[in-house]
This record gives C-alpha cells, structure tokens and sequence, in this order.
C-alpha cells in the first residue's frame, strides 16, 4: 500500500467508519490500562486481599449470626451478595483510575490525537471488566474454600458470570462519571464510598429484607443491586429465600438487565459529554 | 505560500467576576508555513494557553484560528490529524516504557500497528533513547522525559508542531541537547511555533519572534528587527577621571549621530552608534588624542533583554538556572544515551 504524505495527514477517521475507529481506539486505551496492571503491583495485591477478607469476615462473622429459614446454608447465600457487593465497590477503583487520569499531563496528549473522544472512558471501562473478572475468579475461589457451591448447570453458571460481568461494566461507567466530575482521587475515593456503602447494604446482599424496617423494605426491594444479587443466587442454584411479591423480587433477572440498560443510557453519554467539555 | 497557522482576536477568560483572569485579551498571529515562530513571555502572559487553543484542548471565549487551514474549533479533529504538541510537563504514561507509549500514540494516530512499531523504534534511535527503550517511563530523567515527549508529538509526522516551553526546568546540557533536535526538525521542514521565557532560546531557534505579555501579542518581528526597534548599536565608555567627562561627551557627541548619556557616578558615558565599528575606532582616536585615559570601552548591540525591558516596561521573567548556565560548559551535544 502506498500512501502520500497528504493520506497520511488524515488517518483513519475518514477511512474507517467512526464506529470501528472508536472500537479500535476503545481498545489501545484498554490495552494500555491493562499493561499497568503488572507495573503498579501493590493495587492488584491489596485488591485480592481485599476480596478474600471480605469473604472471610462475612463468612465466619455473620455467618453463625443469620440463620437462614428452611435450613439453606447462609455462606451460599452469602457469596453472590459478596460478588455484587465487591463489584459494586470496584466502580470506585474505576473512578479513582479516571480522576487520576484526568489529572496527569497525558490526557492533554490524549485529547490532541485524532483519536475517538470515546475511547479514553470506553477504554477504561473494557480493561476495568477484565481486572473485575480477575477479583471475580478469586472471589469463587475463595467461597469454595469457605462452603459456597454452584448447584446448577453449567449454562446457568455461565449466564451468572456474565450477568456479573455486564453488571460490572454498567457500575464502570458509573465509576468513569464520578471520576469526571470529582476534582481528585481522593475525592472520588470518599463519594464513591459514601454512595456505594449504604447501597450495597441496603440490599438483599448480606440479609433478608423482611428484616428491614417495613418503610425501608420497599427501598431493599427495588435496589438495584438487590436484583442482581437475586438473580446470581438463583442461577448458581444458591439460596435466596426471601423473594417478595415485588416485580424486582419475581423477576431479578429481567430487572438486572433493565438496570444494565438504564445505567448505560444514562452514565455512557453523560461520561462522554462531561469529558468533551471538560478541560482542566 | 499558505499560513500554517492564523489567529485572531482569540480571548480567553477562566474564572468569572472578581476573579476572573484575562488569559488572552486578543491574540493575533500568523505562522507561514516552515517557519519557526517564537512566542516569548513571561509565565502567565498567555502563551500556554495560546498553544492550547491552536492545539484543540481548548476553545477560546471569542476570535478564531486555523491550524493548516481547518478551523480549531469547529474542524478539531481534522486540526489534530496533522499536529504534534509537546508540553511544559511530559505528557506520557509513567507506568509503561518509551516504545510502549510511542506505539499506542502511533495507534491512536492511526497508524496501523506494524507502523506504529517501525516509526516508534526510528524516533527511540533518532532521540537516542533506544537503550532506554524497553525500561519504564518512571526511571527516566527529566531530559529524557522531554526527548520522549518530542518523539511522541512526532510519532504521527506531523506538519506543524507545537511546543510549549520545551526546555523549560532541564539543565543546560539536556537543554543544548533539545535545541539540537528542534533545529533538526526545522531542518526538515517543520512549521513550528514554540513558546519560551527564555529570550536566549527564541533568539537561537526562532525566525520570528511574537512579544506576549498580560494576553497581547506587543510586537513581531526578527529578532534583529525587535533589537533595531530598541535603537542601534551603542558604545559605552568609561573614562578614568571624573573631571574628563564634559570634554569627552563633547568629542563622543561630535563622532556619533545621538545625544550622549551620562552616569556620572559610574562615568560612563553612552551614544548610540550609527556608524558601528567605524565610529567607535574614530571615538577611542578623538579620546586618545584628548588625552582621556578610559577604563573601559565597549560597543554594544541591544539584546532581546533590552527588547523585553523596553516594550513592556519590566524584566522578562528570569528562570533561576539562567545565571550559571552560560558559564556551564557543554560536554556533548546532548544526545547522550
């Protein structure tokens, strides 16, 4: 292939459709975030010994605190709480990553490439998904050590892990909005946090919502991490008895994915928007 | 021969009531294409934000510019498809090495990846940063940093490239090094506009050179056509005796086309000199025959100091560094590995 240098001037933005160009583009930043990974160590370490603690204390715990009616073990009724509950949070690292990025002198490089204003926040989101899938499997591998089991097929399995993986890559533009409008990482760390916390805990995650105050278990039930924490323990055949006469509580599958929808349609364009305009 | 870059009237506010500050209050500008334009000025006079208009990070409050014929504002991306831009601060990820970063930038350029590979490996050995190629990007020295930032404003082959105090907080050596490279890249043809406060470097480097203080552009010109607007050359001349001084002016006034100033507490003696040279040897004669013993006798061109000085009525920002750097000596040319 010949090019002059006039061709070479004007890349592959008018060559490609936009949309290819975003994809491929999308994915360089993803593959830049993921080769970081290695190079900051201490953030992939403490992020492992954070899940496994997390399914250590709450295992042993609560554990013995919460029995569960019908005689179903409360460590499997646990872990899919704890699935949803660290991906929620993991949202936050993905703020922080933004913010951080935001921050630094590359983003100035970023922002006069011809590159798709897209991909620095879809990058983000994409290579997030795969270091979530990374906690993901410890987080398995550690609730089989405490007693957690999968009682269904392994399409239902399946099914559950990628629910989980869509659930996370929804919270990750979740997380790349907080970290667009928060000033520093410090920042994102403290609102993510405070939003997130009292969420997950306002949930079915760790206990039956009958056991809410009747005014707040309206508010259980249709959370939206109440569904997808609904919706894991069903298809990895795990314990979830505690199903209201909600639409969420019947159908916790279809709900999550009306969440994922709504999430992206909101949090995506909104990301986007705010990091074209923002100019620091 | 077209103007890689024209701006007009481009105003730029941040903050709002009392507190706003007038970034740009009007800049006007015209780079021809392969020319070097220097904007000089001190720190907050608005050149960063200059560069970061024409560079599409930012839209200016009023006034228009083009970049290569597209509209910054309302063509940016076209804009950034035939730029490069190199910072004050190094705009590479610290976490991955120099060929990883130049490859994804090369990427994101558009290039496809064999040729993002081969164009990053030619910049790596071009900056002499090929042994430090495959080493993360943290380890590196401030002078390195720069070089690699150079290289990736360059990975795309840009036609007009910006840079923005390039050599700002190097020491001398790195800093000879950059001058080295940015004269090459002239070389080859690249417009440039390149922002500084040091009058020394938009005397080496630039063809022409843009005054900016308090957001305006005060004056253009070479750098020898901004020293003739200060005036000439001058002698000075120091006379031993006091008491010599008016029979040394009236001499000094007869050979020399201005009228003489006097510090009488120095005993020096100042006029410019139209006839450069030539009036000086017939100044040092006349004095010699009056029997005036000198302390000291200089002719002196006007520097870009002098330029600052007169056109906005204070010093240009002296960097800390300045007052060794002269005396530093150069060990390379600064392309050390």
């Amino acid at each position: 292939m010949t090019t002059t240098a006039l061709d070479r001037a004007v890349p592959v933005t008018t060559q490609a459709g936009p949309l290819r160009k975003a994809v491929a583009d999308g994915l360089v930043v993803a593959g830049r975030n993921l080769r970081r990974i290695p190079r900051i160590p201490e953030l992939a370490i403490f992020a492992i010994l954070q899940s496994i603690m997390f399914v250590l204390l709450f295992a042993y715990v609560f554990g013995g605190a919460i029995p569960l009616p019908g005689g179903g073990s409360y460590r499997e009724y646990l872990l899919p709480g704890i699935f949803v509950q660290t991906l929620a949070f993991a949202s936050i690292t993905t703020a922080i990553g933004m913010t951080d990025d935001m921050n630094k002198g590359i983003i100035d490089r970023f922002r006069s490439l011809p590159m798709a204003r897209s991909a620095v926040l879809s990058g983000r989101t994409m290579s997030d998904v795969v270091y979530n899938a990374g906690i993901l499997v410890v987080l398995m591998l550690s609730g089989l050590v405490v007693g957690w089991r999968v009682n269904n097929g392994l399409g239902d399995f399946l099914l559950a892990v990628a629910l989980l993986l869509a659930f996370t890559y929804s919270m990750a533009w979740v997380g790349v909005y907080l970290g667009l409008v928060v000033p520093t990482v410090e920042a994102a760390n403290q609102v993510g946090f405070i939003t997130i916390f009292p969420l997950t805990f306002l949930s079915n995650a760790f206990i039956p919502i009958e056991t809410l105050p009747e005014w707040l278990q309206p508010v259980a039930e249709w959370n939206p991490f109440s569904a997808f924490v609904a919706a894991t323990r069903d298809l990895f055949g795990n314990p979830n008895p505690f199903v209201t006469d909600s639409f969420p509580g019947q159908h916790p599958f279809l709900m999550s994915v009306i969440w994922i929808v709504i999430v992206l349609v909101v949090f995506a364009p909104l990301g986007v928007r705010k990091y074209r305009s923002t100019s620091r | 021969m077209t103007d890689a870059i024209t701006a007009e009237g481009l105003v730029k506010t941040f903050g709002k009531g009392d507190k706003a500050v007038h970034a740009l209050a009007g800049i006007d500008l015209v780079v021809p294409q392969g020319t070097v334009v220097g904007m000089l000025g001190p720190n907050g006079a608005g050149k960063t934000t200059t560069v970061r208009i024409l560079a599409t990070l930012m839209a200016p409050d009023a006034g228009r510019a083009t970049v290569a014929g597209y509209d910054v504002v309302s063509q940016a991306q076209e804009v950034r498809s035939v730029i490069g831009l190199s910072g004050q601060y190094a705009a590479v990820d610290e976490n991955l090495t120099a060929r990883e970063n130049l490859v994804m930038f090369g990427r994101l350029y558009g290039l496809p990846k064999p040729e993002a590979r081969r164009r990053a490996g030619d910049l790596l050995d071009q900056f002499a940063l090929t042994d430090a190629g495959d080493r993360v990007v943290k380890g590196f020295s401030g002078g390195m940093r720069r070089r690699l930032d150079l290289a990736s404003a360059l990975i795309g082959q840009p036609r007009l490239l910006f840079l923005d105090e390039p050599t700002t907080g190097l020491d001398p050596r790195s800093r000879m090094g950059m001058w080295d490279v940015i004269r090459g890249l002239v070389r080859e043809g690249t417009t440039l506009l390149l922002t500084t406060q040091y009058l020394e470097e938009a005397d080496e480097l630039a063809d022409t050179i843009a005054v900016v203080d308090t957001g305006r552009i005060i004056a253009q010109g070479t750098a020898d056509e901004l020293k003739a607007q200060v005036g000439g050359e001058r002698i000075e001349v120091v006379v031993h005796r006091r008491e010599d001084i008016p029979v040394a002016v009236q001499l000094m006034a007869r050979d020399c086309s201005g009228d003489c100033t006097v510090d009488d507490h120095t005993r020096r003696i100042t006029v410019p000199a139209a006839g450069g040279v030539q009036t000086l040897v017939q100044v040092v004669r006349d004095l010699g025959d009056a029997g005036i013993p000198l302390d000291d006798v200089a002719l002196r061109r006007p520097t870009l100091d002098d330029v600052f000085l007169t056109l906005t009525g204070h010093a240009a920002e002296q960097p800390e560094d300045t007052g060794e750097q002269d005396q530093e000596p150069v060990l390379a040319s600064g392309r050390s590995a």
